[in-house]
């Protein structure tokens, strides 16, 4: 059992969005901990997608099945509306083809449940107007030359993304994750592009 | 099968389990796939471990095309030879461990079963949890009824009078075997190459009877380059005058060179050129210049000449034709609309594993089995393991699988014990 304390806070917020007993697939999903809860938690019938050899390992620790692909190559093993959520977890800005990715997403899923840290945050944008440099913060804390994140976005550009991706947002969740304290995470409803760190959007095919 | 280790390491003693010995059963009225029958058919298997008092850890090893029932640990019959008498307990190693690659060892050595560095005390098929059984297959010539065993129509060995044996074939004897020794469902299956076919096929055929599935460096159908490289094989048997139609047995005389011929073609696929780069270059053997003669000159081609050597003194050539002959057959989609639909609503939990270079079976075709179970809604896993070994990779890398199928069997053991409920919610499919 895998007690939700020890999520991490956007998946612990996607863990409450997701249906119980749901057919979830968990795109990038680590170690598994996310899946593990939902069939722990929720009932939920669960699938994982991962690189990482380490991760593999440890999700066929906690029983769980998971496949190692690239999510650039697509979900062709997947039929279409397979799945009732596919989740994409912190990993739309490490793919080599988001829009790809997204219309895949679309045709496995009934919904989508995408995370992704916003470049729109102020301290980006305060970071970059005041220093001249890239950003580098807790939710983006890696060198412009040495990171696997290709393919920043804002919720704002999300919007757009999704819309031209043949998709529409049905739910919109902003948060700010690099609270005081680390555990805290608390909803942004005024100027979500410019006061949160991080946002779940739920997704479904227009 | 056998090799490229370099590995200097001794085999495993530690983790040994020690000496085994090998029983044999027999069953009556074997029916094939081609419509033949059988009457009598012996097969030979050994087991390692303890069963559990719920008949819940069994793990039946399907071995591969030149393998046979001893997994892991001394063969009773070497260890005597060796020295060894039961008195001194199943707990011995030989005065002088072999090392690395088996072929390789001189022929004098004793050599552990073929999975030793998998299968023991610690190891990840761990015989302190799990019971392993591991059969030498039909059509084989360790043991089990295969070409050179005695027809008992005519007195006489089989030769090609022999039925032409399946994949499927192979697993239905395993399952008398296993029906015999009170076992009703397994644990787990596993095997790579020819093995990971049977696994394959038994969680194809026996869905009920198995708990989980692992599938290294395996296909699910033989693709055109995998039955070329047989064809030359058996062209070398077959075009061996000392084939005599396959009734070699009696003239005293075996087709040595056609075996150890098809041995090195299909050494030569069980290897990569990266592991053949690193293992032999262009390195001449015991001479510095070249011979300008036909003769043995090239590292690479010594060792070849060798394991083709070895490899006649403990294999039948007529098994070699039909062990190839059941892989061409090997079709896991056989008459079904798709790989998919073969699995649809399939309860067992799969696991695949390939290698890098493997270029025998390569990566593709463990994926698409992963992609039709995926479809089919199943339990899968699968890593590509990054290896230089090719295809032999899954008897050189122990470490690496260790990491998947280690974690994969206990929690296997877990959902059998709760019932066959992999999952709390409804079938995905």
């Amino acid at each position: 059992m895998s007690p939700v304390d020890s999520l991490r806070s956007d998946l612990r917020l996607i863990a409450e969005i997701v249906p119980e007993g749901s057919r979830v697939l968990d795109l990038g999903c680590g170690d598994g901990s996310l899946i593990a809860h939902l069939r722990d938690a929720r009932g939920c019938t669960v699938r994982g997608i991962e690189l990482d050899h380490a991760d593999i390992a440890a999700a066929l620790a906690q029983g769980l099945s998971v496949v190692e692909a690239d999510l650039d190559d697509g979900l062709d093993a997947f039929p279409d509306g397979s799945f009732d959520v596919v989740v994409l977890s912190q990993t739309l800005q490490v793919v080599r083809r988001p829009a790809f990715v997204l219309r895949e997403m679309l045709r496995v899923g009934r919904r989508c449940v995408v995370s992704f840290p916003n470049f729109g945050h102020w301290k980006v944008r305060g970071y970059l107007a005041l220093r001249g440099r890239m950003p580098v913060s807790r939710s983006i804390p890696f060198t412009w030359y040495d990171t696997p994140n290709i393919h920043h976005t804002t919720i704002a550009d999300f919007r757009d993304f999704v819309k031209a991706s043949g998709g529409e947002i049905e739910q919109e969740i902003a948060l700010i994750t690099e609270g005081w304290h680390r555990a805290e995470v608390r909803r942004v409803r005024l100027w979500p592009n410019l006061l949160a760190d991080t946002a779940v959007a739920v997704v479904r095919p227009a | 099968m056998s090799a490229t280790g370099d590995r200097e390491t001794p085999w495993d003693v530690v983790g040994s389990v020690g000496v085994i010995g090998a029983h044999t059963l027999t069953f009556e009225d074997v029916a094939l796939a081609s419509g033949e029958v059988l009457s009598q058919v012996v097969v030979e298997y050994e087991t390692l471990g303890t069963m559990s008092p719920e008949r819940d850890n069994v793990v039946l090893l399907c071995h591969a095309l030149s393998g046979d029932a001893h997994v892991a640990g001394w063969r009773e019959s070497d260890a005597r030879a060796a020295g060894w008498s039961p008195e001194d307990g199943p707990r011995w190693s030989p005065p002088a461990p072999a090392t690395g690659d088996p072929d390789a060892a001189p022929s004098s050595a004793v050599r552990p079963g073929w999975w030793d560095p998998m299968v023991g005390p610690g190891k990840t098929f761990d015989t302190e949890r799990y019971f392993i059984v591991c059969a030498n297959v039909l059509g084989g010539c360790s043991g089990t009824t295969g070409p050179s065993s005695i027809n008992p129509a005519s007195g006489e060995p089989f030769g090609l009078d022999f039925p032409v044996v399946t994949i499927e074939d192979m697993v239905d004897v395993q399952a008398r075997l296993l029906d015999e020794l009170g076992i009703e469902r397994l644990l787990a299956v596993a095997g790579g190459s020819m093995g990971g076919m049977q696994a394959l096929a038994w969680a194809k055929r026996y869905p009920e009877r198995v708990g989980a599935c692992i599938a290294i460096a395996t296909t699910w159908r033989l693709g055109a380059q995998a039955i070329a490289f047989n064809e030359v094989g058996r062209a070398a048997i077959l075009g061996d005058p000392a084939f005599a139609g396959g009734r070699y047995y009696e003239t005293g005389a075996t087709p040595r060179h056609g075996l150890a011929v098809a041995r090195m073609i299909g050494h030569i696929t069980y290897l990569s050129d990266e592991s053949m780069h690193e293992k032999f270059g262009r390195r001449l053997r015991g001479r510095d210049e070249f011979a300008f003669r036909f003769v043995t000159e090239f590292e690479v081609e010594s060792y070849l000449a060798y394991q083709g050597k070895r490899f006649t003194e403990r294999f039948d050539a007529n098994t070699y034709l039909y062990m190839t002959k059941a892989m061409d057959y090997f079709d896991l989609c056989g008459d079904a609309g798709s790989l998919a639909d073969v699995f649809r609503g399939s309860p067992v939990r799969f696991l695949v594993i390939s290698f890098s270079s493997d270029w025998l079976f390569p990566t593709y075709q463990s994926k698409e089995i992963v992609a039709a179970l995926s479809a089919a809604g199943a339990e899968v896993s699968f890593a590509e393991i990054r290896s230089p070994y090719g295809h032999d990779a899954f008897l050189l890398e122990p470490a690496a699988q260790h990491a998947f199928i280690e974690p994969f069997l206990a929690q296997a053991r877990v959902a059998g014990r709760a019932g066959a409920r992999p999952t709390k919610g409804g079938e995905l499919e």
